[in-house]
């Protein structure tokens, strides 16, 4: 379970990386970016919570998760290329 | 079955590190977009298929993830990196070749 703990540690820097582009990015396509970069870390770092706490659940949660940032981002693009 | 479960899952968590990596230090739009695409794929794909090699009850839920990740990250980035080359954001000042311009009715 330690190395687990230690996978957690490393992803959860990796989101607060992303976060920090978000804050400092120049334009709004840099921050589009990193949110997309942020919505995958997020569904690899809920499946391995999921492992770690044991719940099955998790993976149901991921799985809705991917779907949903999916449709987002996919609207963020339209509007950043033709406006709403 | 433990032990190669945590070799994949490093290899993922591995690759998901590099790839905010890049996203945190490269230069323009599409040099992130770059790093933030290829890497976070193969990393979230790597790292869910090894929690399913480490827990053999949950394989077949993690491979239903791992393949939507592997479908739609390819498909919400070409839309990200259209948009910003549509809506005008300057490539960066050392890059050399801009192939796209005759694609969109330019030149």
């Amino acid at each position: 379970m330690g190395i687990i703990l230690a996978f957690l540690v490393v992803v959860g820097i990796a989101v607060v990386l992303c976060l920090l582009r978000m804050m400092m990015g120049p334009t709004a396509s840099d921050r589009a970016v990193a949110v997309d970069t942020m919505a995958t870390v997020t569904t690899a770092l809920l499946v391995l919570l999921g492992f770690f706490f044991k719940r099955y659940v998790y993976l149901d949660v991921s799985l809705v998760y991917a779907v949903l940032t999916f449709i987002g981002t996919v609207a963020i693009a339209r509007y950043l290329e033709k406006g709403i | 079955m433990n032990l190669a479960g945590q070799i994949v899952t490093g290899f993922g968590v591995a690759f998901l590190f590099l790839g905010s990596l890049g996203v945190f230090r490269l230069p323009d739009v599409y040099n992130r977009l770059q790093a933030g695409t290829k890497c976070t794929t193969l990393g979230a794909f790597c790292t869910i298929i090894g929690v399913g090699i480490m827990e053999p009850a949950w394989f077949w839920k993690a491979l239903i993830i791992a393949l939507f990740i592997l479908a739609t990250n390819p498909i919400s980035s070409h839309a990200l990196g259209r948009a910003s080359r549509k809506g005008g954001v300057p490539l960066w000042e050392g890059s050399v070749a801009d192939m796209s311009g005759e694609y969109y009715g330019e030149e």
